[in-house]
């Protein structure tokens, strides 16, 4: 089944520079899997269509069950230059969440 | 040597809750209060007092505060850490002493950390073979160097710790990072080694829970914000170290907030890079080490963590005039508020058509659909209000300021039922840009100064 990915994970996200960084967390140790098998490079790619506008990096954190992405020319410059509203990329972890993935039909979620 | 220490967090950012730092030392126990006060931003408006005054330059609002932090400290016997400093660390810590001397709190110890501030150095710099390209884009230091507004390295925990090995109580810094203020205090109380990789990335990760305040106590939570306890009171984090490098996170008991596994976890992920690859002045750190574990409410253990050896760069913040941005707003309600806003941006694109204005960057949005979400955003069905964001970046003066004129105007020319034109025109901001570069370590040093109070 689908599910939206704000069932399973928590989120964080900010900024450097004209690159946003969201860090996504399984809420429970049985989630990591999903989130390490759903969220590759060109799911996450394909979700930020029109919005990240360079390369998106993926990185592992095992030890506390959470990927952190580096978004790419995702903040229209970025810092000063930018002219977007959410200057510094805070609510990108909740755009994050918003994402559609594929879980098992019989995930138990809370 | 003290079986641990406790340090806490007084502030995320400058700016941040007033009452913090002074609620962390009236309500229970606490060995140091560290305060971070600086972004690339703040170092360039800082540089710009300095110009105008040069006895400015630092965090203002950090000497009132002082008046009734001070004798708080020095009755608790309590050590502060501040990057208040910014560009004149020296003048700030002189404006320190003013306010203990007036309180009459002879004997107390105060130090400036600087040094920093290589604006003055650059050219001699670049001449003795310290480029300091853009790390991002390569390019040479040389095409903004007629703009620059600010320069300034950050330094670590090493200035901090000799400040405190001088005995001083108070210690106001410039561009020290925010996670070496934490650091410090571990590295002097415990004497932990300049080797010693992974005690000091233990305190750089202790730093980072620090560097946000409330952030890693309940504020900005997103899994369970409904049920942080006492908001308007919340307490901000407490790093309880231990001499091998373990660190207990917790809070006093008597404010709000909370700290739990998932408020560390969100923490430990803002603003975070490659997580094998925590780069400081001290000591590269590896988050992906970092282990947690819950083990009484509101406190939670930090243990395990692996650092390495420190990389020969000090990474400089260069700041540098890049022209100016301008963005308008107007408020169109239901019904159809959307597709009101939406002409109201079409309507303004084809003005500064006709118009023939110039600019590197245009850019709408619409707050109550798509502000925060961009392309992720849902269709909205209905809104009862929308706020329409129109906004431009460029470099030529006259432009911006016909871009501003351009808004208001929209209100009696376009589309219905529309407010929010209260402010008037828009302002034309200038941008200060923001150039990060590398520094070989060996091309500057800190220097540290430590006065009494008579």
């Amino acid at each position: 089944m689908k599910i939206q990915l704000v069932k399973i994970a928590h989120a964080r996200s900010g900024d450097k520079g004209d690159t946003a960084n969201a860090g996504i967390i399984a809420l429970k140790p049985e989630y990591y899997p999903i989130l390490k098998e759903q969220l590759t490079v060109e799911r996450v790619k394909e979700h930020f269509k029109g919005m990240v506008l360079g390369e998106v990096e993926r990185f592992e954190m095992p030890n506390i069950g959470a990927i952190n992405f580096l978004l790419h020319n995702a903040l229209g410059g970025g810092g000063t230059l930018t002219l977007k509203h959410d200057a510094q990329g805070k609510t990108y972890s909740t755009a994050f969440l918003r994402m559609e993935i594929e879980v098992d039909d019989n995930l138990q979620i809370d | 040597m003290k079986e641990f220490i406790r340090i806490a967090s007084g502030q995320g950012y400058w700016g941040d809750r007033f009452d913090a730092p002074i609620d962390q030392v009236k309500e229970g126990p606490v060995d140091y209060v560290v305060m971070d006060y600086l972004a690339e931003v703040t170092m360039s408006i800082m540089q710009k007092q300095k110009s105008r005054d040069p006895n400015l330059g630092y965090a203002k609002d950090f000497i009132p505060l002082m008046k009734t932090l001070l004798p708080l400290l020095v009755e608790k016997n309590v050590k502060l850490i501040t990057n208040a400093g910014g560009v004149n660390p020296v003048a700030c810590m002189l404006a320190v002493r003013q306010v203990a001397e007036d309180l009459g709190l002879s004997g107390l110890k105060i130090a400036a950390v600087y040094g920093d501030d290589i604006l003055g150095q650059i050219d001699s710099m670049i001449a003795s073979g310290h480029p300091m390209n853009n790390m991002e884009t390569g390019e040479p230091l040389t095409k903004i160097r007629k703009n620059l507004s600010s320069a300034n390295v950050y330094f670590g925990a090493r200035p901090v710790v000799e400040a405190l090995e001088q005995g001083a109580q108070i210690i106001v810094t410039g561009r020290v990072t925010d996670t070496g203020i934490s650091l410090a205090p571990m590295i002097h109380e415990f004497g932990w080694k300049w080797d010693d990789w992974d005690k000091l990335a233990a305190g750089v990760v202790g730093g980072h829970i620090n560097e946000c305040g409330a952030q890693a106590s309940g504020g900005n939570f997103f899994q369970g914000w409904k049920d942080v306890p006492n908001m308007e009171r919340i307490g901000f984090p407490i790093v309880e170290a231990y001499p091998d490098g373990t660190l207990i996170v917790t809070k006093h008991e008597s404010l709000g907030g909370l700290v739990n596994e998932r408020s560390i976890k969100e923490q430990l992920v803002y603003e975070l890079g490659d997580p094998t690859d925590y780069i400081t002045p001290d000591v590269v750190a590896d988050f992906t080490s970092i282990k947690l574990k819950q083990i009484a409410e509101n406190r939670v253990k930090v243990y395990d963590i692996k650092g390495f050896p420190d990389t020969e760069f000090y990474k400089v913040s260069i700041s540098h005039f890049d022209g100016y941005t301008c963005i308008g707003q107007l408020t169109y309600s239901w019904p159809e508020a959307l597709e009101k806003a939406q002409k109201a941006g079409d309507i303004i694109r084809k003005r500064i058509e006709y118009l023939g204005l110039e600019f590197d960057a245009i850019h709408t949005e619409y707050l109550g659909y798509n502000a925060c979400h961009g392309t992720t955003s849902p269709p909205v069905v209905e809104p009862n209000e929308i706020v329409f964001l129109a906004g431009v970046r460029g470099h030529n003066r006259k432009m911006m300021q016909t871009f501003a004129n351009e808004i208001v105007p929209l209100v009696l020319t376009g589309p219905p039922s529309v407010t929010g034109f209260g402010g008037g025109r828009p302002r034309v901001r200038d941008v200060i840009a923001y150039w990060p570069a590398l520094l070989k370590k060996e091309a500057v040093s800190p220097k540290v100064l430590t006065m009494e109070v008579i």
